[in-house]
């Protein structure tokens, strides 16, 4: 048997260890790793997907925590991937959401994995959703995916889950802020976390006051804002609920018609990241467009002249085979 | 091309409140491009070698002040081994008497590493060690 074919044979027999190596290979790109992901593919598809995004500092990393708690109680196993970012500079990361997560770390029903974000453009999206089909195919109920919203990369990755929670607290900017970021969109569930601290109430009146003029009657589901305590877990319950009324919003065709977008949009990314690669990956166009720059030419122009060597090469009328295993080698 | 990165553990094991030193040498390996992982204060050998297995990490660095490493460090190489893990790289720094130093070293301590180290002297041992690891991993292959 290939090491992809053993590996992916031990992570059906529910041998737990197979789990990480997988998620190692997927975040190396590991040549072996497609034909693993090809053997397990079919159990994919029964964990629940939640991501928690947020600005840094909000308790995101103690929500789910307390998530994971309640999953538990409620006799569901749990699967955790955690995002940090790595430094632009050095390449390095320095990975500490686990630290409050430790009272998770015995616990055979709750597997935890820090990933750092690499700063590749969309690569980290497409280990990130690598990693909760490895967790999900082993057979996790839950798998909660948590990244710090900063940037494009970090909705990229929790987009990718079925429900996105974004966490606010109280002294971290006001909803006009969190208008502005662009995390509005994104959340499923609003999370006004630390509901102790005096100007949560505020908060969310006003996060409430913000989903009611961006979506008053023009969509389907309305976003929930709830106020919790991660710390004290006071009002996580209410998380978990919300969590559930989306669950139950999105049961049969909606859940279906979204979770297929959203692997059209994984394909769209590994071809754009092969492209780019391929393109890229060698010295000879990068010579090229130095030496038209040099010659005077604009950006514009050097990029239209890439995209006509390119396309004259790629684009063929006829989309390749629909059989599902062709091609695979 | 993805870079494979090195991934460290930084870990605390038993009654230790001291961490200034176990936080300097993470953000030193850090600076050096590695990912390092690191668990906090207060960890019991098996959450140790739990977590190396769930990161799946090629290095572990134990850092201790408390005196009790004779009896912790072996027990989390033990945990590691339990876990089939017994072929990271096991490194380790503290207050530890040369004796001791020696011992671990002996008991399947890679490395121990004193008071008054270069913190990039640890660094540069982790990343050599590790390309003749991967070299050899690649020669195998």
């Amino acid at each position: 048997m290939t090491p992809a074919a053993s590996l992916a044979e031990k992570l059906l027999a529910g041998e737990r260890s197979a789990v990480p190596r997988l998620i190692s290979w997927a975040e190396n790109a590991d040549e072996r790793f497609p034909a693993a992901l090809a053997r397990i593919f079919g159990r994919v598809g029964g964990a629940w997907r939640t991501g928690v995004t947020g600005p840094p500092g909000v308790g995101k990393s103690t929500l789910v925590n307390e998530l994971a708690r309640l999953f538990r109680e409620r006799e569901r196993t749990v699967g955790i991937l955690a995002v940090d970012p790595s430094s632009p500079f050095t390449g390095g990361a320095l990975l500490g959401d686990r630290i409050r997560m430790e009272e998770r770390t015995l616990d055979a029903g709750v597997f935890i994995r820090s990933m750092a974000s690499r700063g590749s453009h969309g690569g980290l999206a497409l280990a990130a959703v690598d990693a909760c089909d490895v967790m999900d195919a082993f057979g996790f109920d839950e798998v909660v995916v948590e990244t710090v919203g900063v940037g494009q990369a970090e909705y990229d990755v929790v987009s990718a889950a079925d429900t996105v929670l974004v966490v606010l607290c109280p002294g971290a900017g006001d909803s006009i802020q969190a208008m502005k970021a662009g995390l509005l969109e994104v959340a499923d569930v609003l999370v006004v976390n630390k509901s102790d601290v005096s100007g949560a109430d505020r908060l969310v009146t006003d996060l409430e006051e913000a989903v009611h003029i961006r979506t008053a009657g023009r969509t389907e589901w309305t976003t929930p804002v709830v106020a919790c305590s991660a710390g004290t877990g006071k009002g996580v319950e209410g998380v978990v609920e919300a969590i559930e009324t989306h669950r139950g919003f999105l049961a049969g065709d909606r859940k279906e018609r979204l979770r297929a977008e959203k692997r059209i949009l994984q394909v769209r990314r590994k071809v754009s990241e092969r492209l780019s690669e391929a393109v890229w990956g060698s010295l000879g166009y990068l010579r090229t467009v130095e030496t038209l720059l040099r010659n005077g030419a604009t950006p514009y122009d050097v990029a239209a002249r890439v995209m006509t060597t390119i396309s004259a090469k790629l684009v063929d009328e006829n989309p390749p085979s629909t059989d599902p295993g062709a091609g695979r080698p | 091309m993805v870079e494979r990165k090195i991934r460290v553990l930084v870990g605390k094991p038993g009654l230790d409140g001291h961490d200034r030193g176990a936080k300097i040498v993470a953000s030193v390996l850090r600076d050096h491009g590695m990912e390092v992982i690191y668990t906090g204060l207060h960890k019991t050998p098996e959450m140790i070698a739990e977590i190396a297995v769930q990161e799946d990490v090629d290095v572990v660095g134990l850092s201790i002040l408390s005196g009790a490493h004779m009896e912790l460090f072996p027990r989390v190489r033990k945990a590691l081994e339990e876990r089939g893990l017994g072929q990271v790289l096991l490194v380790g720094g503290g207050i530890i008497p040369k004796d001791d130093m020696r011992e671990l070293e002996r008991e399947g301590f890679a490395k121990l590493f004193g008071p008054g180290t270069k913190t990039d002297d640890i660094a540069n041992y982790i990343t050599d060690e590790m390309s003749r690891r991967w070299a050899k991993e690649g020669a195998d292959v």
